[in-house]
């Protein structure tokens, strides 16, 4: 049964507004931004796009800055999807990141690469990454994700 | 011009842009058409919701890779290249690219990032002069496609669906 701490809640799909899940997707190129939000967004999810780690992170309320969440506006985020290689903070770290946190460790992370190098998928496979997909990111790949998304949990 | 007449207009660009031989190597045709799979993709993202989507998509990448390519222009025209910028732009100019299916522009970035990979400047160059040919082939081509989009739609026709078994 669930415990009384929310993070480790096996519940927290059921925690969003109505059925739609919220995803953050992650990536600092444009295109591959606006491919997976409409990709998302045809499988039914409420979609936050983020043009780099740092930027997702103050976005989950993990950065110093509080301030520019998105959890002030209720909506919590149930999955995020992040690309790989990003300049800066890669997908890689941001996963780490977000696994070390109290409040996101049990949100899923996806990792998006162009580049299916198998030491590469077993890092983040190793540190907790939900499921590296290759890219170009397909209609088909978003809807698995999304459906065992939905159903892997309450 | 009728309706009847523009869609099969539509039809040979769309042929053409998928289907095309390759006269790269000489002796070995090959096809390579300026567009993949992945163009499909986002054809069948399109929707009542979204109708615009390839239109924004491909005017982004317009914007997106004009911006690369310029960068690129410069970072190989300074006098102490930096290969690693020249690779990240490569890298990201490889992305766009294929995430919107223009196939010959990707592949010219594949070659691009093993020539920054050793440093050599006149095959970069070389590289770099490929990857504005094919972008700029693919860009004339795209234009006249979505071009002949607007055209059949504002005349009360629709997009023919194309079986293309690629």
């Amino acid at each position: 049964m669930a415990s009384s701490s929310s993070s480790s809640s096996p519940n927290w799909v059921m925690e969003n507004n109505g059925v739609m899940p919220h995803v953050l997707a992650v990536d600092d190129n444009l295109i591959d931004r606006k491919l997976v939000e409409k990709l998302l967004k045809n499988s039914s999810c409420k979609v936050t796009t983020a043009e780099n780690g740092p930027r997702a992170l103050e976005l989950l309320g993990l950065a110093s800055d509080e301030e520019n969440t998105l959890k002030g506006t209720g909506s919590k985020v149930n999955m995020i999807i992040t690309d790989y290689c990003m300049p800066g903070m890669t997908g890689y770290e941001l996963l780490k990141k977000i696994k070390k946190s109290s409040i996101m460790k049990e949100v899923p992370v996806v990792i998006m690469s162009s580049e299916n190098i198998p030491t590469r998928v077993n890092k983040c496979l190793e540190e907790g990454a939900q499921m590296f997909i290759q890219k170009p990111l397909k209609q088909s790949d978003v809807k698995k994700l999304t459906c065992q998304l939905m159903n892997c949990r309450g | 011009m009728e309706v009847g007449q523009i869609q099969r207009q539509w039809v040979d660009c769309m042929k053409s842009l998928f289907i095309e031989v390759s006269t790269l190597l000489p002796t070995i045709k090959t096809l390579e058409g300026f567009l993949d799979a992945q163009f499909l993709q986002l054809k069948q993202l399109q929707d009542e919701t979204n109708p615009e989507f390839v239109v924004e998509v491909v005017s982004l990448f317009f914007e997106d890779s004009e911006r690369l390519l310029a960068d690129l222009t410069n970072a190989l025209d300074q006098k102490a290249i930096d290969f690693k910028k020249v690779d990240a732009h490569v890298h990201q100019l490889k992305g766009s690219s294929s995430s919107i299916g223009a196939q010959r522009v990707k592949n010219a970035c594949i070659a691009f990032r093993s020539f920054c990979e050793e440093q050599n400047v006149d095959a970069c160059l070389r590289c770099l002069q490929q990857v504005k040919q094919e972008y700029f082939l693919v860009k004339t081509k795209l234009e006249t496609l979505l071009g002949l989009e607007q055209q059949i739609v504002g005349a009360g026709g629709s997009i023919p669906m194309m079986e293309l078994s690629l």
